[in-house]
């Protein structure tokens, strides 16, 4: 009885505890949410402080922010590139994965250890030649990037679809080609709606890293388009001077559709983030 | 699948072997190439041996960009995997809205590095501000601004690896444990660590490979500032290469060092694992 009632008291002790760090995470997102509506100048020295009716500017930084940055643009622009690549990603890797982790010969096995081999790479070391590269031909356009990230994406992305394939028990495909599939509709047929689960961890793993991704976009189309990340750096300008205000209402801006997405399907995105962590 | 479907070749890998020979092969066979020349253009190299190597320290910049990163990288892979492991001892003792305390340590994970570096600069100049001075008044104040930021960043995504690891522990263990008396620290000591192992050589790693690549929070956070003392070796070989502190050949040849480096904590955390499996099996 006795040890009950002090499990009970520890357990009220540790939740409040755990209450007191949930607040100190959240306080950095709410201090910027708050200074988004405080005038540019009431925010770099006192960004503790609430709005008061002085500094309150309503939805000002958001209106100025957007258009000073072409922030719809850009929204834009990281919607389209991203959900583009995350499902060519999906598509092309997927169909490698099962071809080269079935047909097994030389050149297949060294292909599937170049992949792997390719997640280790630091972008520093390919970032100037792949520039280069894709200027060359003439792929430093929107429709390029999509290309240059299934090359980017295929290593980790090859990598895991095979681990998954390795698991699915071969008479599968087998009596699919018996009853007179061809390999493209066994794929589609049989393959693609098992790799279901090991999909949902690619499709977020990689539309994560696209979505928030900055330098290899900026150095590919930066000049030409811009991605959130890009147009919240362009933000800081070269002269030293960044509107504040615009800055914390972009902050704001970039964070939302983060957050929705997270809300909407944090199952799959804690599951697929432990899953692509154990990739050793 | 079987050998005579080699003609489906060109459909299944023929694209992705493609892009991945643009985006990754040939890139990555030009820098080992380049960085033994000089050169503007990819196309107008000169071999110039390990001239390129020797220009590396020729200025302090890399240096203090390797220091500060090791610096960097130790501090915060110590401070991140204590704290998301204690956390993850706490979210797993079955109390009312776990799942909630979950969903909010991992939430800063998903945030983008850019993003969360002004997030950060705002903050920490605010704080600053009340003693006169700014982020970039020292390199101090920018090292433990990096680590604040990335212990805020990681906590949540080591914190849930941890709470997998814990979860995984057959719980009959933990209750002989409890029946022969064995006191809460015991249990954390023999059972738990123990059996979380493989939970802290990936988190190690990962906190390890994160932080020594970090580049878009640094470049937000300080760029820098002040004169180059908290660029890390990403931002510098960035700047090398695109803000005229050297030539591009001298840029590469430190992106060779710098993969060099996280392939070579790549390949001990490969040991590392399979030396584990092989003792245990």
């Amino acid at each position: 009885m006795k040890m009950k009632q002090t499990a009970g008291f520890g357990n009220i002790v540790l939740t409040a505890f755990l209450t007191a760090l949930s607040i100190i995470f959240l306080l950095p997102i709410f201090i910027v949410v708050v200074n988004s509506f405080k005038g540019k100048f009431y925010i770099s020295e006192k960004p503790f402080v609430l709005p008061t009716a002085k500094t309150f500017v309503n939805f000002d930084n958001y209106v100025n922010g957007i258009s000073k940055i072409g922030f719809l643009h850009a929204a834009g622009w990281s919607f389209y590139i991203t959900i583009c690549s995350v499902v060519v990603i999906l598509i092309f890797a997927s169909m490698t994965a099962w071809y080269i982790t079935r047909v097994k010969n030389k050149f297949n096995t060294t292909l599937y250890y170049v992949f792997a081999f390719s997640m280790v790479v630091p972008f520093q070391m390919v970032m100037f030649t792949m520039t280069k590269v894709a200027n060359i031909l003439h792929l430093d356009n929107p429709l390029g990037i999509i290309l240059i990230y299934l090359g980017f994406g295929s290593g980790l992305s090859v990598f895991l679809f095979s681990g998954f394939v390795r698991s699915i028990p071969i008479e599968l495909e087998e009596a699919a080609m018996i009853d007179g599939c061809s390999p493209l509709s066994t794929y589609g047929r049989v393959i693609l709606p098992v790799l279901k689960p090991i999909s949902v961890t690619v499709g977020i793993l990689n539309s994560m890293w696209i979505w928030n991704d900055y330098l290899l976009p900026s150095l590919l189309i930066g000049t030409e388009y811009r991605t959130i990340p890009i147009a919240i750096q362009y933000l800081k300008g070269g002269y030293g001077s960044i509107d504040m205000g615009a800055m914390m209402a972009m902050l704001v801006l970039a964070i939302i559709p983060i957050v929705v997405f997270y809300l909407v399907c944090q199952r799959y995105i804690i599951e697929g983030v432990i899953a692509g962590s154990v990739k050793g | 699948m079987n050998r005579k479907n080699n003609k489906y070749f060109p459909i299944f890998v023929l694209p992705t072997l493609l892009a991945f020979s643009i985006a990754f092969v040939i890139p990555f066979l030009l820098g080992i190439g380049l960085s033994f020349t000089e050169f503007t253009t990819v196309t107008n190299a000169k071999w110039t041996g390990l001239r390129n190597y020797s220009s590396i320290f020729a200025n302090k910049d890399f240096l203090n960009a390797l220091l500060f990163t090791v610096k960097f990288v130790l501090v915060s892979v110590i401070t991140v995997n204590i704290f998301a492991f204690f956390m993850a001892l706490m979210l797993t003792r079955k109390i009312k809205g776990t799942n909630l305390f979950r969903t909010v340590f991992f939430m800063p994970n998903l945030i983008g590095g850019i993003v969360l570096g002004y997030i950060w600069q705002l903050i920490l100049n605010g704080i600053l501000y009340h003693y006169g001075v700014t982020l970039t008044f020292s390199p101090v104040y920018g090292f433990w601004g990096l680590v604040i930021l990335m212990n805020w960043q990681m906590i949540g995504y080591m914190m849930v690896i941890y709470i997998a690891g814990i979860q995984n522990i057959p719980s009959d263990v933990m209750e002989a444990a409890k029946i022969d008396g064995a006191s809460p620290f015991q249990i954390l000591r023999k059972i738990t660590l123990p059996l979380v192992a493989p939970s802290f050589t990936i988190c190690l790693f990962l906190t390890m490979s994160n932080s020594f690549k970090l580049f878009d929070q640094n470049l937000a956070l300080t760029a820098g500032a002040p004169s180059r003392k908290t660029a890390m070796l990403a931002l510098d070989i960035y700047n090398t290469f695109y803000a005229g502190n050297g030539t591009a050949g001298v840029g590469q040849a430190k992106a060779v060092i710098f993969f060099i480096i996280v392939a070579a904590i790549a390949f001990i955390q490969l040991r590392v694992t399979r030396g584990r499996e092989g003792t245990t099996e």
